[in-house]
């Protein structure tokens, strides 16, 4: 059960949350201009990283914010929080094999 | 005699509470503090269980959670507890208690005879013996479940409850024995908030099992002392009865405390058990150590256990676990347990030492006081019913593989052995901490840790009592220091005995006269009936990575989770493929540490506690009406109305007549009601719907279709524009918070840049939709100040006013084909509105219709419900409803409706269903076929989505997804039914009433 920093609320327990996925993942402002292999990679592929990772949570049992959150899916260190169109903080990139 | 076997003095019993208690039929006497399993010790009862394959008569192995053999069924009725642990259960008055695995009693047990057939029981036995021939499956299923059985479930609910709780800790201490306390005290006196757990019902662990002394007197006391210090501190929380059982991410540890299991009257205000989750900010492992067994042949009689055992039954319950023991050991260690037995009157036969070279100082110590050291010997075989009453010894080839010489027999009753100790590095590998393989103990020991956690003491591999203490103080004031606080310098060392249980030797299986596996049993799992030969066989053939030979012989998967075979296998695992251990790697640890109950994991939130019910304003009147509920989502919806003597089906077809042929009533308040506001609106719609919103007015409506990103419906609903920049958007009763879930993540994340806002009004209102023909006549009344003439008040439009004396808004849709009004009230208004509809549409013979004909209604109509005719594989064109996709603009899916899987003509896709014999009606989710054979597998094309006996239609009829549907009416499917039934249909149009339309526009 992680512990979340919810920039808006502070810590809370995992369970009030919900995942989001991939951050940065930008909608395609004009998808009719993707081929069909562009678009699939933007609705169904993520990095999924070992490592540090950009993602997305909403506090959907708080104050229902989406945010991003840098977590080290390896270790589950969360190493930052921000908003929802922040630039990314620097944090030490940390990558497996 | 009673307590045959007990001590004259000694123990941490009460002599004073004499207990009485039942097993397998007999009465037997035991002392309050007693175990079960010490309890039966005192009257002589070896013989507990059987083996889980071979039915092999056993006996206790460990006197703690380790106990793999003496699994118990406890109490009986509605309180029976299966498989529990005869160490672990604490003796209480009237204790009920039974072994689990005999039949028809542990002395002649059926099963036995499984034994015989040992060979069926090889490695792999459930993939290789039940593969083939596949018929054969059945008949051994059912013998071998009926002679194993482990245990029996209560039949009646569970009469306790079980309670959950939230806690904080600065450091959290698992295990209260020498480490344990040392570090709590040291946490503790820093102000830090400890929390402490131990299983046990007191605390000092190890202590309370042995006579070694710190600072001076009985371990024992030091630990009585420093627990009374610790509870008079207010920062400080004991726990004990209290298994630290999962470690999870972010120091987020589970605890279960058990309340009233040690209780004779099981109060009606306690709990049974308390499950704590604990937020630690740091965590001290003080879980202590397992002695691990010697791997001989047939060395799981009924009398032989592990040293520490043996040596436990005597000091902490004052049992004698035996009359004349031999001692078999690999270590300096072990001897404690021999002095210890021989300083209660028990003779001790031999030491039967597999090093060469005995020495370390219990081993001298024992020499003093005269023990007989069979050095570099080796327990070669034993003997013995139910109880082992004979062992032949011999000594060993120098490298121990093999036997060098003739041995001796030695009679004895009590084989104490140990092969070394296991640190108990559950929690520190649940924590996702590493392991490394310490040659010096041979065994795992923590390596570096992922999450604030540090291991003390035997845990940690260290042992010697004086090096213990001192590293759970240093372990508990660091803990203290990392969560903030300041601990004072130590005040002196604690003085204890200094040596661990090295020097020792290494032999991971003992040789026999026999080679593995061509004579006796040399027992690695003993819960699940695991030899060294099954291992060496599951080598063979080819598995050779530690997890497959795990699974494939079934190690340490039983209940016992392997506590005492798994670093054995490992050792075998290694010698015999010629790799050092290292190498190798470990199978990790997972929670629980220990079983845990459904009941505790479920605390309070089970029956009416489990999810909330909601309730629409009219429920009191549908239950007055004798409704019956269906559950959808968390709404309890009235399905159908009998009437006296009617079934479903009669009830379904009067209800879809009377709302065809005068008027019906449906509540339908529990639809999904979102209100949206801001400047952008409209832009916002147009961008989260297939259809166009920019041109609809207010007092008009709209139904509009929501896809996902990936092309495929996820909900739909009818949104009415308020005003300007207002909407409210209805969804489907059970997409109501995935749909605003839905709203709110395009919004805040893709278009921060839209001005608009959501609100959830679902509660805010009541529902009544009026259908029939003779609605319109019915609404007129109710309303003085809305015109309901079809031209005032066309289809697809609403209408603010009163009905029955109260605010409403009134929209002119329908769901039901009919010509229909929802009327929407405020939440409170909603029981009067009802009542008051149904008074006055008693001249129409109004009929209150549920969800059930709601659906015949609709499916007459070709009208599709999310999740019933989609399962989220299913586009706007399978539904032929591409007309609703706008190609003028952009919306959420657009873009993946032209990806070429969702352009095959092939792809299931809507249709009607007309069986042949109109008395047929399909069964919902059966598949189709366009070609019959004689049995599966057959090519299926679809499946059935909603069936229903429509009054209307005069016969069944059914909506599918079938394969290029929409090119086949007019063509036969089959729906192959159980036995030899096939029901053949004709494919239609989905819409099978009124297809103009011309009655809910009427
Ligand atoms: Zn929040």
């Amino acid at each position: 059960m992680l512990l979340i920093p919810c920039p808006y609320c502070g810590a809370r327990a995992e369970n009030e949350f919900g995942y989001g996925g991939e951050a940065h993942k930008v909608r395609p402002e004009t998808p009719e201009n993707l081929s069909d292999g562009q678009w699939a990679d933007y609705v169904f592929m993520q990095k999924n990283t070992k490592g540090t990772y950009h993602e997305r949570w909403v506090h959907s049992q708080g104050c229902r914010r989406w945010f991003n959150v840098i977590r080290d899916t390896l270790t589950n260190e969360i190493q930052a929080v921000y908003e929802m169109g922040e630039t990314p903080p620097e944090v030490d990139t940390k990558t497996y094999l | 005699m009673a307590q045959r076997y007990r001590l004259s003095k000694g123990g941490r019993i009460d002599r004073d509470r004499l207990i009485d208690f039942t097993y397998d039929g007999r009465k037997l006497q035991g002392y309050q503090g007693d175990t079960l399993a010490s309890a039966l010790i005192a009257n002589g009862r070896h013989l507990v269980g059987r083996s889980f394959k071979y039915h092999r008569p056993r006996g206790f192995l460990a006197a703690g959670a380790e106990e793999p053999n003496a699994l118990m069924q406890i109490g009986t009725g509605a309180r029976t507890v299966a498989d529990v642990k005869a160490t672990q259960v604490e003796l209480y008055q009237g204790l009920t208690a039974s072994p689990v695995n005999a039949w028809p009693s542990v002395k002649y047990d059926l099963g036995a005879v499984n034994q015989a057939f040992s060979k069926l029981f090889p490695s792999g036995f459930y993939y290789k013996t039940f593969m083939w021939p596949h018929s054969a499956w059945h008949f051994y299923e059912r013998v071998i479940r009926s002679a194993a059985g482990l245990g029996k479930a209560p039949d009646k609910p569970d009469p306790d409850f079980y309670d959950k709780r939230y806690a904080h800790a600065d450091v959290l201490v698992a295990g209260a024995g020498p480490a344990g306390l040392a570090a709590a005290l040291a946490a503790g006196r820093s102000g830090a908030r400890v929390i402490l757990v131990d299983e046990q019902p007191e605390t000092g662990g190890s202590l309370l099992a042995s006579r070694d002394e710190i600072d001076g007197k009985p371990g024992t006391s030091w630990a009585e002392q420093a627990v009374a210090e610790l509870r008079a501190m207010d920062n400080v929380r004991i726990l004990t009865r209290t298994i630290a059982f999962g470690y999870y991410d972010h120091n987020w540890i589970a605890l279960l405390e058990s309340l009233t299991d040690h209780l004779a009257e099981k109060p009606d205000d306690v709990p049974r058990q308390r499950f704590w989750k604990v937020r630690a900010k740091q965590v001290v492992l003080a879980t202590g150590a397992i002695e691990r067994p010697l791997v001989f042949r047939d060395n799981d009689r009924p009398g032989i256990m592990l040293a520490n055992a043996a040596q436990s039954y005597v000091n902490r319950w004052a049992v004698k676990p035996g009359e004349t023991a031999v001692l078999f050991a690999n270590n300096d260690g072990a001897y404690q347990a021999a002095l210890d037995m021989k300083a209660a009157g028990i003779q001790i036969a031999a030491a039967v030492d597999l090093r060469q070279d005995p020495s370390g100082p219990r081993t001298e110590a024992a020499r003093a006081a005269g023990i007989d050291i069979l050095a570099g010997h080796a327990i070669t075989e034993t003997q013995g019913g139910h109880r082992v009453n004979r062992i032949k010894v011999a000594p060993m080839s120098e490298d121990g593989k093999q036997l060098a010489g003739s041995g001796q027999t030695l009679e004895c009753d009590l084989v104490a052995m140990s092969g070394g100790w296991n640190p108990t590095v559950h929690l520190h590998s649940q924590s996702r901490g590493k392991l490394r393989f310490d040659s010096d103990i041979a065994s795992f020991v923590p390596d570096f840790a992922v999450q604030a956690e540090r291991s003390a003491g035997a845990c940690n591999g260290t042992f010697g009592l004086a090096a213990v203490l001192a590293e759970g103080e240093t372990a508990g004031r660091a803990a203290a220091e990392a969560a903030g606080f300041s601990p004072a310098a130590a005040n002196g060392h604690y003085k204890a005995a200094s040596d661990g249980f090295t020097p020792a030797r290494w032999l991971w299986l003992t040789p026999s006269t026999k080679p593995v596996g061509h004579g006796g049993k040399h027992f690695v799992d003993f819960q699940n009936d695991v030899t060294a030969a099954d291992l060496h066989l599951a080598l063979r053939e080819g598995y050779t990575s530690v997890e497959h030979v795990k699974r494939y012989t079934t190690t340490g998967m039983g209940t016992d989770q392997g506590k005492t075979s798994n670093v054995n296998a490992l050792g075998i695992v290694s010698e015999y493929r010629e790799l050092p251990i290292e190498e190798l790697g470990v199978t990790t640890f997972r929670p629980p540490y220990t079983p845990v109950t459904f009941g505790a994991w479920g605390g309070r939130d089970v029956e009416e506690f489990f999810d909330p019910t909601r309730k629409t304003p009219m429920h009191s009147w549908h239950e007055r009406a004798g409704a019956a509920f269906e559950d959808v989502g968390l709404w309890k919806r009235p399905w159908y109305y009998p009437k006296a003597g009617e079934t479903m089906h009669d009830a379904v077809q009067r209800e879809s007549k009377a709302a065809r042929e005068s008027l019906g009533v449906l509540d339908a308040t529990t639809l999904g009601r979102i209100d949206i506001q801001g400047p952008d609106s409209g832009e916002f719609l147009n961008r989260i719907y297939t259809n166009g919103w920019k041109t609809l007015k207010p007092g008009f409506c709209r139904y509009g279709l929501m896809l996902g990103e990936d092309g495929m419906v996820r909900d739909d609903g009818v949104t009415a524009c308020l005003g300007e920049n207002h909407y409210l958007m209805h969804t489907t009763t059970g997409g109501a918070a995935d749909v605003l879930a839905h709203l709110e993540e395009y919004l805040q994340t893709e278009w921060p840049e839209l001005q608009v806002y959501l609100t959830t009004v679902t509660e805010q209102y009541a529902t009544a939709a009026i259908a029939g023909p003779n609605a319109r006549k019915l609404l007129a009344e109710l309303t003085g100040d809305i015109d309901v003439s079809p031209e005032a008040f066309p289809f697809m439009t609403f209408r603010e006013g009163h009905v029955a004396g109260v605010w409403a808004r009134v929209s002119r849709i329908s769901f039901s084909g009919e010509l229909s009004f929802e009327i929407n009230v405020e939440a409170h208004n909603g029981l009067h509105m009802w009542q008051t509809i149904i008074a006055a549409g008693e001249k129409y013979a109004i009929t209150p219709y549920g969800t059930e004909t709601m659906h015949v209604l609709r499916a007459e109509k070709g009208f599709i419900i999310v999740g019933q005719e989609t399962d989220g594989t299913v586009t706007p064109m399978d539904l032929g409803m591409e007309k609703l996709c706008s190609t003028k603009k952009e919306f959420v899916g657009r873009r993946s409706l032209t990806r070429p899987d969702m352009l095959d003509p092939n792809r299931k896709q809507l249709v009607g269903l007309l069986p042949d014999n109109p008395k047929d009606i399909l069964e919902e989710g059966a598949q189709l076929v366009e070609t019959v054979r004689p049995e599966p597998p057959m090519a299926m094309v679809g499946h059935v989505s909603s069936s229903y006996m429509s009054p209307t239609l005069g016969r069944a009829f059914a909506l599918a997804l079938i394969k290029g549907g929409q090119h086949k009416h007019g063509q036969k499917v089959y729906a192959p039914m159980t036995g030899d039934k096939t029901i053949a249909c004709t494919i239609t149009s989905p819409v099978f009433f009124d297809p103009e339309g011309e009655r809910l526009r009427g």
